[in-house]
């Protein structure tokens, strides 16, 4: 009975992303990824969690329509991807700012590519500037920025083109404990205004945990889908409380035990 | 580098540098090391002199004209072909291979080749000045777009930007502080370039009147003409940097 009542809720969400029979061998011969089937909810945060170098980085750039895979498809609201669109935008694990342009023009650069006129280019830009906490930097190099300030750069690049799926690859890989647990709180509270799509990846269990509506566990290389989880986890709590949540720690644990069977 | 250091240093160190500089060309000069080196004073009074009575601007009119004309050449072909070559794999194959052998010959042992060809006009100092600087401003154009950082590029394509959006925004930007980089010392060159062409095949300009002095042995005003050939590349090289940060504001801020 409880099984039937959370399959039936799974079902009432939408999908938007659909990964389909994915494979992925690099020139060279290294096999990435293997026969990745996934579904992803419409207006949920999804992550990839798995030991470093089973695919993450692959297949969420597979998805972005900057990698073609060698085998499968991924869809987008039923059309499949064949490069990068207007509906994604991504951030990068190394910030990939511009070192010889100023923050302000950065977080523009999206619009820009797109031919946006300056002015209307430059106020989405202070908005979404404000929005990562970084009002009064506009006028900052990256180089004067520390590496948690850059990610919110790159953060708010995306943000600014209003892509319907936002997707991170390891956004706080970088950056110190505390900024690290500041930054996860300022995105969720960030994202539960935008109302976005994001895929997200990471190693780091608590992590996955804290941010995300569904985890996706990938086994190591070449990378295939070993669980998805669902995670249950009353959000209107305050972040500790959430940290001491008994589901929470729960999931923890078991995404834990999958994943020492890897080590 | 070196450069931009000097020139974040305040005015006061700069004149010491020079003060210190001077007094120990002035002592070595009384000593003197050798017959042939003259004080910093002797060498200051030819210089001005020369500045006055015209024998500078007479050389210089000379030997700047094919300076100008080859830099010139050397900065818009090596700009072209050194940006060409790092976008472009065919033009990669074609033309790598020349401009590295060009780069590493003794090309001063090229120039008298050059005179057979050209004879003794403007032709061959201009071409003296292009062999020595193109090639140093063509592998740093390439240098400069081939050391693309790849995530950049894949973040324009991330936002659907098209190749030429790729090339203008992002590998150019990327690249022009090795551009610059090439076009210093390219200018570097083209001054050697001109001085060898002068001493070696042509009689004329600065090089020239540093022969002749030299064979009078009239050495304070030997030491003034390469004085003044030396104040010139920097006083280019300066213009150069602050053409640089015209161009480049961020790194005014370094
Ligand atoms: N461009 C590439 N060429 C060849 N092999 C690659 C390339 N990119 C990644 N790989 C390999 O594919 C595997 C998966 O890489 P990646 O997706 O970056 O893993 P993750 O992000 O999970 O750490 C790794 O073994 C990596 O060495
Ligand atoms: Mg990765």
């Amino acid at each position: 009975m409880n099984q039937v009542a959370k399959n039936m809720t799974e079902t009432k969400q939408d999908t938007i992303v659909e990964v389909d029979g994915i494979a992925m061998r690099y020139e060279g011969g290294v096999q990435a990824l293997k026969g990745v089937d996934l579904k992803i909810p419409s207006g949920e945060l999804t992550s990839f969690l798995g030991p470093s170098g089973c695919g993450k980085t692959t297949l969420l750039k597979i998805i972005a329509g900057l990698l073609t895979p060698t085998e499968g498809e991924v869809r987008i609201r039923g059309k499949k991807v064949t490069g990068p669109g207007p509906d994604r935008a991504f951030v990068f694990q190394d910030f990939a700012l511009m070192p010889w342009a100023t923050v302000q023009r950065n977080v523009e650069f999206g619009l820009e590519l797109r031919g946006m006129p300056k002015d209307q280019r430059g106020e989405k830009a202070v908005k979404y500037i404000a929005e990562v906490g970084l009002a009064g930097f506009e006028k900052s190099y990256p180089h004067e920025l520390s590496g948690g300030m850059r990610q919110r750069v790159g953060l708010a690049r995306a943000l600014a083109v209003d892509a319907d799926i936002l997707m991170m690859d390891e956004p706080f890989a970088s950056v110190d404990e505390q900024t690290r647990r500041k930054f996860q709180e300022d995105m969720l509270d960030l994202l539960s205004k935008e109302k976005k799509t994001v895929i997200f990846v990471t190693h780091s269990i608590e992590e996955a945990v804290y941010v995300s509506d569904q985890v996706v566990l990938l086994s190591p290389r070449p990378g295939q889908v070993q669980r998805i989880i669902r995670t249950e986890i009353d959000r209107s709590k305050s972040p500790d409380e959430i940290r001491r949540d008994k589901n929470y720690l729960d999931y923890v644990d078991d995404i834990w035990a999958v994943l020492r069977t890897y080590l | 580098m070196a450069l931009r250091t000097l020139g974040r240093q305040t005015w006061l160190w700069k004149l010491m540098s020079f003060a210190l500089f001077f007094g120990a060309w002035e002592i070595a000069g009384r000593i003197p090391i050798s017959l042939s080196f003259p004080t910093f004073i002797e060498t200051f009074i030819a210089f001005v002199r020369m500045t006055f009575n015209g024998e500078f601007a007479t050389a210089y009119l000379q030997t700047i004209q094919p300076l100008i004309i080859g830099v010139a050449i050397s900065s818009v072909a090596g700009v072209g072909f050194g940006v060409l070559m790092g976008l472009w794999r065919t033009m990669e194959w074609f033309l790598v291979v020349i401009f590295i052998i060009l780069y590493a010959s003794p090309v001063a042992a090229i120039i008298p080749l050059v005179t057979y060809m050209y004879g003794i006009g403007l032709t061959s100092k201009v071409i003296a000045v292009v062999i020595m600087a193109l090639p140093l401003i063509v592998l740093n154009c390439y240098k400069g777009v081939r050391h693309t950082h790849p995530s950049l590029i894949e973040m324009v394509r991330s936002f659907q930007g098209s190749r030429w959006q790729e090339i203008r925004l992002i590998i150019l930007p990327n690249a022009s502080s090795l551009i610059f980089a090439g076009l210093r010392l390219g200018i570097g060159a083209g001054f050697i370039g001109v001085v060898l062409a002068e001493l070696l095949i042509t009689p004329t300009g600065i090089g020239d009147l540093i022969t002749y002095h030299r064979s009078v042995a009239d050495y304070p005003e030997m030491f003034a003409d390469i004085t003044s050939i030396i104040a010139l590349s920097a006083v280019s090289l300066t213009v150069l940097l602050k053409m640089e940060f015209l161009v480049r504001p961020e790194t005014r801020k370094r």
